[in-house]
């Protein structure tokens, strides 16, 4: 009997304490660093796109919301011929971030994208990309691996000796 | 003013201020729910969600109003209107101010007592017509645990008679004109309420609906403007029973300067709030429990008070 009044006066003095309440609209919650919301295609720092179409990110999600076609520009250099994110299947673990290689695809702390059509969902390769580099200022894929590109031969790459003549190592 | 226009009015008026009050209860039960459980309820609908109440009435009445086929149909059509009727009519003994009240019957605390008694007809009616096993479960339990709480209803009610001298509502309002009886009677009072809780199956004591275990318990298979009949039926029980309190304990519409209908609805108000802080604070009890404790505890405590007073009663004066 006395745990209940004790219950009660406890409940009452609930009436002078704040509200939790976060009033969403007008109040933006706080979002962690790493929160995982809207997916995006990043740049690398000379303005190309990052992607490679590898299609880890396609075999690692869970949900099979990503959908690319991967491309060759004149160099051979890949890229995705179309990347195709179906948000309304998403449902933003990361694991494409996780299984990119080249750090194109990256969560941003963005989470407002509600559309009146579901069809409105579905994110094309121009609705993906970003101008920038996203998270990852410095990082450049096809400067650090050794694939030649346009403007970038064998050797040319970050950290990367000559390429040897295998002739010349005759003894 | 001819006698029979200002009964009209007065029961016109009565009606529409229990009426708007239960509505608005049910913004008000979920703005203090709220309050205590630090959220801040519903604030959207017009100023402080005040229109809630209208929003929520809109929608139920364009709720589909289906009857199950298996159900007895004409009982239960009746059900919800019986229980909302029931608790009406003991607004028409309420005295809301000097010469405010309905009827101003010499025996309206009996028929207080007798209507709130009927008042189980509308659950045990509407838990059986519905032919539902949880409804029928809810409606046992509602009958079981109102007619036994309302034994010492009654019987917490008769140390205020027996302090008053009358069972007219008006009268035991003015006999506390020195003392309130919540001093005197204040075993009566903590009886009283627990057992309006238990009159209203209000949370602590809401076995007859009891969600978790009984989907909805008697009012299962209602939807529509039915349910919101029940619904209201509650929340005008609520504000039935705290006017009950403010009438045989705290002295009704007494008070100092402000006039006495502002009192009697202050001290209703405050009664109405206790009800919803018992409810966000409260667990429910097993029904043995509930069983057990009103037998085992609350009617041997009730007669013991009616005997204590009495006694004192007759060998004061």
């Amino acid at each position: 009997m006395l745990s209940n009044i004790r219950t009660i006066w406890e409940i009452l003095r609930h009436s002078f304490r704040r509200p939790e309440t976060i009033q969403y609209p007008e109040q933006k919650p706080y979002l962690a660093p790493r929160f995982r919301g809207r997916i995006i295609l990043s740049r690398d720092p000379d303005g190309e796109e990052r992607c490679v179409a590898c299609y880890l990110c396609a075999a690692a999600c869970p949900v099979d919301c990503i959908a690319l076609q991967a491309t060759e520009d004149g160099y051979g250099r890949r890229y995705p011929a179309f990347f195709r994110i179906n948000f309304s299947r998403c449902i933003l673990c990361g694991f494409c971030e996780e299984a990119c290689p080249t750090l194109a695809i990256q969560l941003t702390p963005d989470y407002e994208m509600c559309e009146y059509d579901r069809q409105n969902l579905v994110y094309e390769k121009e609705d993906l990309l970003i101008s920038g580099p996203g998270k990852y200022p410095d990082y450049n894929f096809y400067r650090v691996a050794g694939l030649a590109i346009a403007g970038k031969d064998k050797g040319e790459a970050e950290n990367e000796s000559e390429p040897v003549d295998t002739h010349t190592l005759l003894p | 003013m001819n006698p029979i226009l200002r009964q009209i009015i007065i029961i016109v008026v009565v009606m529409a201020a229990v009426l708007t009050a239960s509505a608005g209860l049910i913004w008000l039960e979920r703005r203090l729910l709220a309050l205590w459980q630090d959220r801040r309820g519903p604030n959207r609908v017009g100023p402080f969600g005040l229109m809630q109440v209208t929003a929520d009435m809109i929608k139920i009445f364009f709720k589909e109003d289906w009857i199950p086929p298996f159900a007895d149909r004409p009982v239960f059509v009746i059900a919800p209107a019986l229980l909302v009727v029931t608790v009406l009519m003991s607004f028409a003994v309420v005295p809301f101010a000097p010469g405010f009240v309905v009827s101003d019957l010499n025996v309206g605390l009996l028929f207080f007592l007798a209507m709130t008694a009927l008042g189980v007809y509308g659950i045990a009616l509407g838990g059986w017509s519905s032919n539902n096993k949880y409804a029928l479960l809810g409606a046992i339990r509602a009958t079981a645990q109102m007619l036994s709480y309302e034994v010492f209803m009654g019987l917490a009610l008769m140390g205020v008679v027996i302090l008053a001298g009358s069972f007219n509502l008006s009268d035991i309002v003015e006999a506390q004109k020195n003392l309130w009886f919540c001093i005197p009677q204040f075993p009566g009072l903590v009886i009283f309420i627990i057992a309006g809780f238990a009159e209203t199956h209000r949370l602590p004591f809401d076995l007859p609906e009891a969600e978790s275990e009984l989907v909805a318990g008697f009012h299962s298979e209602y939807s529509g403007i039915k349910f919101g009949l029940f619904f209201v039926g509650e929340y005008l029980g609520v504000t039935l029973i705290s006017a009950m309190i403010v009438i045989f304990f705290f002295g009704g519409w007494l008070g100092p300067f402000l006039p006495p209908i502002l009192w009697f609805v202050i001290k209703t108000f405050v009664f109405i709030c206790g009800f919803i802080l018992l409810r966000a604070s409260l667990p429910r009890p097993r029904y043995d429990q509930l069983m057990s404790f009103a037998w085992k505890v609350l009617l041997p405590l009730a007669l013991l008070n009616l005997i204590i007073t009495g006694g004192i009663v007759l060998a004061v004066g």
